[in-house]
């Protein structure tokens, strides 16, 4: 051997694990109202300072300031509280339902509710959305059934996908809400050719695509951003850097060498970082990416700097690979709280409509599962009629497959 | 009508959708201005437009999802993989996207989208240019998987699929794009100008999809083959001089199994030629549903003529190819059992 240094091979850590005292110290986080705002139309060689930045618009008073304010009016802002507060209360009831043993499996946005839901108040209610499995809020954002949605998660007689898919795995063509894969990434250079499909067509209506910082290390991710990149497709992709990919913290995707968003910079695209609690900043930028995508200028990556509270999962327990108190410590607060104190701090809403919203929201949610588990519960009463286990594989139904269904005796 | 090679016949079976729908494109690695590395879409870019006809990054993967991203939208999108080889790194999106969107959404969204790739040997294309992956699709539920021998079905076949709403795994058996070779790789190749099913109409028509064709009638044995082995077989037949009656089966999945249950209850005897490895192979499919099918009609065991479960070897490219001499052998092996 050469009379050299041995290497050595790195394997990134988190800062805390199990037990230790939770360390954001090393996130650099802007005053708000900092950063600022070029016209949608720049070229993005002259904007790649904002895929190091963080867009945030409310501040430490609950006002928001800044060139990025999108200055929503209060009733829209009520709107967008009161989405945000449903999706959580409807994830509380679902967890229930799985530990109950009503369904197989459950997931929750908590914390990441301003990801979805201020995205889909930016967006257009027909632009085509092709979601993770953690974007929910959208779907509430458009006013989809609750009902609906749970005789999803409870596989029962009502449930639109028949019994077909994970619980959580919606769709919904007529809500421009794609079907959900378990496959990480699949959707987004989907969402890419459906925005080229758009372009092609001379229609006015964009995609939106969402993934987690873990699948960024996918190929789909680079693929898409190459192919958005190429054909100037109307798209906006997000990245939702939660910090966590079940046990996977951002390093292991390749955070902790530079931010998600820069990964736009080398195929010449505009990359966002944003605030991703921050129901403003997040509306905002989106605001910002579908104006350029509408104007032919093309995709915009937006990175929305969050923390995924909960389990990746109810098959997940976070205790053991992170402390339990590091979602409490989050620097950037909760979604829900600083809007509703910006409401308040603008005299547009008070403690008591806040209570009186979530008990309505919580009665509304309770509402909706009373009558979702009279259609039945996963394995439980009333579920989709057995043969329909055959149909949708093709349009028309193959002999072979016709066959089994009659070996099976239905 | 025209007199057309399998890749003047598959070119123009585009030209007539592209023509015909203006939701058909066309894209892939090199197929725009230049016309694909086998010439399948020349002048398609110059005839319909840039953006009905177009080059896209090296990234198959990228190019399928891109086609069902544009299916959800409504569009009819038609894919060149280069060769087939090079189409695992789509694999996950033709698996697990592609082939399950009907079902997943419960026909709320779905893919009717067309992959066409160059498959198979007999070109010295070596190991990354040789394969015969079809078993891997036909094992996919959501997946139509065809495989035309003739420029006459090619077309309508792949109208056929670009007009069906389920995707579809088309894969084109390159070695005979310029003349129905017949595995005697020491002879001089006719061109297709001198068969018969090189007479293709100029216009639109459709070989539907799931229906066998018997390409030589014959009553001592049923020879089941597809894309290139099929005139292996006939030429074998010939060869062997035994009265072989040999089923083109033109598409894979859905099989046409009307088609072989009658010949092989006819003939008693079954004879399965392809190209790809043995182990797993389509062939172990067909074997299972003749003998399932046809069992108390067999009077011999069914034999399987494949290539070897080896990768592709460029050097000894023959004695991988199940050729002639080794398919006489086992329709002999047959009629003497």
């Amino acid at each position: 051997m050469k009379n050299r240094k041995p290497l050595s091979l790195r394997v990134p850590e988190p800062e805390a694990r199990p037990g230790d005292t939770p360390d954001f110290s090393a996130m650099k986080i802007p005053e708000a109202g900092t950063v600022r705002r070029p016209d949608p139309d720049s070229p993005d060689h002259e904007i790649r300072d904002l895929a190091y930045a963080l867009i945030r618009v409310l501040d430490n008073d609950a006002q928001a300031v800044g060139p990025w304010n999108p200055r929503l009016d209060p009733e829209t802002l009520r709107r967008g509280l009161r989405v945000m507060m449903l999706t959580r209360a409807y994830d509380d009831r679902m967890y229930r339902a799985q530990r109950q043993g009503k369904t197989s499996f459950y997931m929750k946005c908590t914390g990441e509710e301003a990801c979805s839901i201020a995205a889909a108040f930016a967006l257009d209610r027909d632009d085509m959305c092709f979601p993770s499995y953690r974007q929910q809020g959208i779907l509430i954002a458009r006013g989809y059934p609750l009902v609906t949605m749970m005789c999803q998660v409870y596989s029962n007689e009502c449930d639109p996908l028949k019994g077909r898919q994970l619980p959580i795995m919606y769709s919904s063509k007529k809500d421009s809400f794609f079907t959900i894969s378990g496959n990480l990434g699949t959707q987004f250079p989907q969402a890419v050719g459906w925005a080229m499909a758009s372009a092609y067509k001379g229609d006015d209506r964009i995609a939106a695509s969402w993934i987690g910082d873990g699948t960024t290390a996918e190929g789909d991710f680079h693929q898409a951003l190459n192919f958005a990149s190429v054909y100037r497709a109307p798209v906006i992709l997000n990245v939702v850097n939660n910090q966590w990919a079940i046990s996977s913290f951002q390093g292991i995707a390749g955070g902790e060498e530079t931010t998600f968003a820069s990964r736009a910079i080398g195929y010449g695209l505009p990359g966002l970082r944003v605030d991703g609690n921050d129901f403003l900043a997040v509306y905002a930028a989106t605001e910002w990416a579908a104006t350029r995508a509408r104007d032919n200028q093309g995709a915009t990556l937006i990175e929305l700097y969050t923390y995924r509270v909960e389990g990746h999962s109810t098959s997940d327990d976070p205790s053991r690979y992170r402390p339990s108190d590091e979602g409490k410590a989050w620097p950037l607060g909760d979604p829900i709280e600083r809007l509703k104190k910006h409401l308040i701090a603008l005299g547009e809403w008070s403690e008591e409509r806040h209570e009186q919203t979530q008990k309505d929201v919580v009665d509304e949610v309770r509402a909706a599962n009373k009558e979702a588990e009279s259609h039945g519960t996963l394995g439980a009463g009333k579920m989709p009629s057995v043969k329909t286990m055959f149909e949708d594989v093709y349009e028309e139904m193959p002999w072979h497959i016709r066959r089994q269904r009659q070996q099976l005796g239905v | 009508m025209a007199t057309m090679n399998m890749i003047q016949a598959i070119n123009s079976a585009m030209d007539v959708m592209l023509t015909k729908d203006p939701n058909v494109l066309v894209f892939g690695e090199d197929v725009g201005y230049f016309g694909g590395v086998f010439r399948a879409t020349e002048g398609l870019q110059k005839k319909h437009g840039l953006t009905r006809c177009f080059d896209t990054p090296i990234g198959e993967g990228g190019i399928v999802a891109v086609a069902i991203g544009m299916g959800a939208y409504g569009l009819r999108p038609i894919v060149e993989i280069q060769f087939a080889d090079y189409i695992y790194p789509a694999f996950d999106q033709i698996v697990s996207e592609a082939a399950r969107l009907r079902y997943r959404s419960a026909g709320d969204f779905t893919a009717p989208m067309t992959v066409r790739t160059p498959y198979g040997g007999g070109i010295f294309g070596g190991q990354t240019h040789s394969q015969s992956p079809e078993a891997i699709f036909t094992h996919v539920s959501g997946l139509k998987t065809v495989v035309p021998a003739t420029p006459y079905d090619a077309k309508g076949l792949l109208i056929a699929a670009i007009e069906d709403n389920d995707p579809v795994i088309f894969l084109e058996p390159k070695r005979i794009y310029n003349g129905p070779f017949d595995g005697h790789h020491d002879r001089p190749v006719q061109p297709w100008s001198k068969h018969p099913a090189s007479d293709v109409p100029d216009g639109y028509y459709t070989v539907p999809l799931g229906k066998a064709a018997i390409v030589r009638e014959g009553a001592d044995l049923t020879v089941l083959a597809y894309g290139t082995m099929v005139h292996v077989a006939l030429a074998s037949a010939e060869d062997a001089q035994i009265d072989a009656e040999v089923i083109d089966l033109r598409t894979l999945l859905p099989l046409d199994i009307d088609t072989i249950t009658k010949s092989v209850e006819k003939t008693g005897r079954c004879v399965i030629v392809h190209e790809a490895t043995r182990t797993s192979g389509f062939g172990a499919e067909l074997a299972a549903l003749v003998q399932e099918y046809c069992f108390h009609h067999l009077e011999a065991p069914i034999e399987r003529v494949t290539g070897w479960d080896t990768p592709y070897p460029h050097a000894f490219e023959w004695d991988y190819f199940p050729g002639p001499k080794r398919v006489v052998e086992a329709m002999r092996r047959a009629m003497e059992a």
